[in-house]
């Protein structure tokens, strides 16, 4: 080995035969479109380089603080540098507790993100409510409002399980393509680049989830 | 310190007019409060944060009580003559006691280091007077807490320097904390209901017939 090269071929994807590229990767030679090289490097660089959001809403914050400090360093994936701005950042930490009055905040927040962006819903309160999901004053998962790419179970999650959920997210990342149906959303012009803020209402935030991201669950009862 | 009799009765020659009871507390704690009326409340304050045998400085906690409207029973003894012989008779009365909202101030002395006092406002009732005297400009601890007896049970202090919701938001109509509050309809799912939540899943969603 040692002496393979890249063959660069401009044109529709997978244009070579897949038993004859396999063959020929079996020989050094290493064949490649394009799209798919310059895909592979951009999600590449993005998955290794995921800047997440610097905020907290409850306890779950404290772990995701120890995730990213000496003894479990999230910096071994990339994702140390936990930027102030929403403008800076790709990755949104929903680490604790969404109550209803800090709900549209966090979907403003997310929507001054720039696209490509993920969330990653950490802890039971952030995937369903949580201890308070029948009170008055939780919102009952931040999927309501805004598309999840990982939810985080566990109270608190252990800061291990937010680095598996930050690797789940990279294998998301890693499948991202330029064009098609594996197009993230922000390349798909009938996608929505933003989401509707919900508002304060008299009783409850209106709406009470935006229809295009979630749906009450069907369920009957049994007996 | 004194016993709260004793500073019951001090108070009454110290502010004119100030009509005060002592409301007893069975339980184990046995921590009697002090119920004052609210038109003489900010100067039986004044007087319990200057006095200085109490010196009364910090106010540590205010929080609210709803009590609703009750039924209560009272059994009344009475004796009556029929015919000819003394008898003695017993006679149930219902009564409907009115509901009303409750303030309470919990007070301490940190110079002396004694405490707690206990204070009461009561409003009139629960639905068009619900006024009691704001404390905030004897203790200043007093702004945030009276913010959060208003927000969550709906209590209005007069004198209050910012009388705004603390926990909901401004829009927000209901009083959380009272017993009538109805929370928003939005049950979804639980997987092991039980209690209330289970009368909420019954209502929301239709028993799968098992023929």
């Amino acid at each position: 080995m040692g002496k393979g090269y890249i063959k660069l071929e401009i044109g529709d994807a997978m244009a070579i035969d897949e038993g004859l590229r396999s063959e020929l990767s079996k020989q050094g030679v290493f064949t490649t479109t394009l799209e798919e090289l310059l895909s592979w490097g951009y999600n590449w660089g993005r998955k290794n380089s995921v800047w997440p959001l610097q905020f907290g809403l409850a306890c779950c914050a404290i772990e995701m603080i120890a995730a990213s400090m000496a003894r479990f360093d999230i910096a071994r994936f990339g994702a140390e540098v936990f930027r102030p701005s929403p403008r800076q950042a790709d990755l949104m930490i929903v680490a604790g507790t969404v109550t209803k009055k800090m709900a549209p905040q966090v979907v403003r927040l997310y929507n001054q993100m720039p696209e490509p962006k993920y969330v990653i819903a950490m802890g039971a309160c952030a995937i369903s409510g949580g201890p308070f999901k029948e009170g008055y004053n939780v919102l009952k998962g931040i999927d309501r409002y805004l598309p999840v790419d990982v939810h985080i179970p566990g109270c608190p999650p252990r800061p291990e399980a937010l680095l598996h959920a930050l690797i789940t997210l990279q294998k998301q990342i890693e499948q991202d393509a330029l064009r098609g149906a594996k197009a993230p959303r922000h390349l798909k012009p009938d996608e929505p680049g933003e989401f509707p803020v919900p508002e304060y209402g008299p009783h409850d935030l209106t709406p009470s989830h935006n229809p295009e991201v979630w749906k009450p669950p069907v369920v009957i009862r049994e007996g | 310190m004194e016993t709260l009799e004793q500073i019951k009765a001090r108070i009454e020659a110290a502010v004119a007019g100030a009509k005060l009871e002592i409301i007893p507390n069975p339980g184990p704690a046995n921590q009697p409060s002090l119920l004052v009326d609210t038109a003489h409340a900010l100067a039986v304050a004044r007087f319990l944060h200057d006095d200085a045998a109490l010196q009364l400085d910090y106010c540590s906690n205010v929080t609210g009580v709803d009590w609703p409207e009750k039924a209560i029973t009272e059994k009344i003894h009475f004796k009556q003559v029929v015919n000819g012989v003394e008898r003695e008779f017993e006679q149930v009365i219902e009564k409907v006691r009115p509901g009303f909202l409750e303030a309470v101030y919990h007070l301490y002395s940190m110079r002396l280091k004694t405490g707690p006092v206990i204070l009461r406002q009561r409003t009139a009732n629960r639905t068009d007077n619900v006024r009691v005297a704001s404390l905030t400009p004897v203790w200043r601890s007093c702004e945030f807490q009276e913010r959060e007896v208003y927000d969550l049970f709906g209590i209005i202090f007069d004198g209050h320097p910012d009388l705004r919701r603390i926990l909901m938001w401004d829009e927000f109509t209901d009083h959380p904390m009272r017993k009538d509050y109805v929370p928003p309809d939005d049950y979804e799912y639980e997987p092991t209901p039980h209690g209330p939540v289970q009368e909420k899943a019954r209502r929301h969603y239709p028993t799968e017939n098992k023929e």
